[in-house]
């Protein structure tokens, strides 16, 4: 479960990205973020993943307080999250499967439960057979695909996106869709950050709209609600 | 700290990558490295030899107490014990002015044949020869004999030893002046060498921690990349020293040969400076890794 309460971020520079900002999402649930570029998202994401600090107010993810958590606890606390970027952020020398390794690899698991559990994670994202290509011989979806297979190899309680879809077309997209839902039907919570109206009018979910650093809508089966 | 075997393999098999692949880099490190290491090992065997022979000769230095030409043979016998008789004194020896003559014409070689002329009216002094029991003790040894009856002239050589050891004091501290600075350029070489690997795995570092990889785990390889150029450079400068001492003691002993000056003996003193070099090496290494990636790795 995620709950934020009265969250405040200011940058070093003065600005203030969220402002005031309170959520409560339960385990399981699929969440929307939408809002124009700029309004606040991005920080948002970042919090939840401790890559920024709230200044004020209170974020529980799991039981775990992030505005108190050390610095030397973070690798433990991010190691129940999964992480995709519009990116990918896959590593260019390394095999799809190594890529998917390297997640267990660094956190120092078994060689056999690595080996099994990346067979496994590959299978669900539909890229077993390509286990032994290189990022750069696949297409923008598969090379997401293999993103997400990293970011949900360590089975996280909760999957945070930002803008997976991104840099996909649209038809590579609701492949991408339909490994998220597929990954939220088995009960991992998944918060994603989109402008894409088409999806989040499509396959409907609970939508949270940030503008201006707060919360301006947060609607269950919401709409996307912006122009394009 | 617990680290199991596979990731402590793992660590040396990324280090090893990182290195080969800033082949440049990796290489002027380590030049830099050997350059500082040998200079510190010349540097070092040569003051430990220097501060041997100083003190070689310091231990060797004696007081010599001429006697009064007025002194019977009992008033020589009196001054001797009174001189045994001085808590810090080792030992008394007696030289008679022939002896005395003998040595002053040996020591000068083809000049010294003049001086056969004086064994028919020997202008020299019957000596005692003093040696204390440490060296420190000499000056006021000296003294204590300089009160006696029938001790006409006290002198002691201990003057050349200070002279000596001030000129190793001052080349010591020349000498580490100009080795600090050669640390300092090996160790910012070899952080510039480190920073590079680090910026070329930026990306690998970002998805590291965004997997939930701890900082040390991160930190690892780039430590040993340190080590290893540190231990790396400390190579060439071991076995040149060594090679070189081993001949430079060979010859300088043999010249030596029945003298009291002697060098440090090969073993164990080689094997002392080359733990040293290599410590050094190390220390180097991983100071200048630490500098790097303590900047870099701010998450």
């Amino acid at each position: 479960m995620i709950e934020m309460e009265d969250v405040y971020k200011k940058y070093p520079n003065g600005v203030v990205a969220v402002s005031g900002l309170s959520v409560r999402i339960n385990q399981g649930e699929f969440v929307y973020i939408v809002g124009p570029s700029g309004a606040g998202k991005s920080t948002f994401i970042k919090m939840m993943y401790r890559e920024e600090k709230p200044s004020k107010g209170t974020i529980m993810i799991n039981g775990v307080n992030l505005g108190k958590l050390k610095e030397s606890k973070i690798p433990h606390f991010r190691r129940q999250l999964g992480v995709v970027f519009q990116d990918f952020k896959l590593l260019p020398k390394l095999t799809v499967y190594e890529n998917v390794a390297f997640a267990l690899e660094v956190i120092e698991e078994q060689p056999k439960y690595i080996k099994k559990r990346v067979m496994e994670t590959l299978e669900l994202v539909n890229l077993k057979h390509k286990a032994r290509m290189l990022p750069t011989e696949l297409s923008g979806g598969e090379q997401q695909r293999v993103s997400i297979a990293r970011s949900i190899v360590n089975s996280p309680k909760v999957v945070i996106a930002d803008e997976p879809t991104g840099n996909l077309d649209p038809e590579t997209s609701w492949e991408i869709m339909k490994i998220f839902e597929e990954i939220n039907t088995r009960g991992t919570t998944i918060l994603m950050a989109t402008h894409n109206k088409e999806i989040v009018n499509t396959i409907r979910h609970r939508v949270i709209a940030i503008e201006n650093g707060q919360i301006i809508r947060d609607e269950q089966r919401g709409d996307y609600g912006y122009e394009s | 700290m617990d680290m199991k075997a596979r990731t402590l393999r793992r660590h040396m098999k990324e280090s090893l990558r990182n290195l080969a692949r800033n082949g440049w880099m990796t290489f002027a490190s380590i030049s830099a490295v050997t350059v500082t290491l040998l200079l510190v090992g010349v540097f070092f065997v040569i003051m430990m030899n220097l501060n041997k022979v100083a003190t070689d000769i310091e231990e060797d230095v004696s007081i010599r107490v001429h006697i009064d030409i007025a002194a019977t043979k009992e008033d020589q016998d009196t001054l001797k014990s009174n001189i045994e008789k001085i808590s810090e004194v080792d030992s008394v020896v007696y030289s008679p002015k022939e002896d005395e003559l003998n040595n002053l014409i040996s020591s000068l070689g083809e000049e010294g044949e003049a001086f056969k002329l004086f064994e028919q009216d020997n202008p020299l002094y019957d000596v005692f020869i003093v040696k204390t029991k440490q060296p420190e003790h000499l000056e006021s040894v000296a003294k204590k004999i300089e009160n006696l009856d029938f001790a006409f002239k006290v002198r002691y050589g201990q003057d050349d030893v200070e002279k000596l050891f001030s000129f190793i004091k001052t080349s010591r501290n020349v000498g580490l002046v100009l080795i600090v600075g050669l640390l300092f350029t090996a160790m910012f070489l070899i952080s510039n060498t480190i920073k590079i690997t680090i910026v070329a795995r930026r990306k690998e570092i970002e998805i590291m921690k965004l997997v939930g990889a701890t900082n040390s785990f991160i930190r690892w390889p780039f430590f040993m990349e340190g080590l290893m150029l540190g231990i790396l450079g400390s190579v060439i400068p071991i076995s040149f020293i060594s090679m070189i001492y081993r001949y430079s003691y060979e010859y300088i002993s043999s010249k030596l040969q029945g003298h009291f000056i002697q060098l440090l003996e090969f073993n164990p003193f080689m094997f002392q400076v080359g733990g040293l070099l290599v410590l050094l090496g190390a220390f180097i290494g991983i100071w200048g890794s630490v500098m790097s990636v303590r900047k870099f790795l701010k998450v």
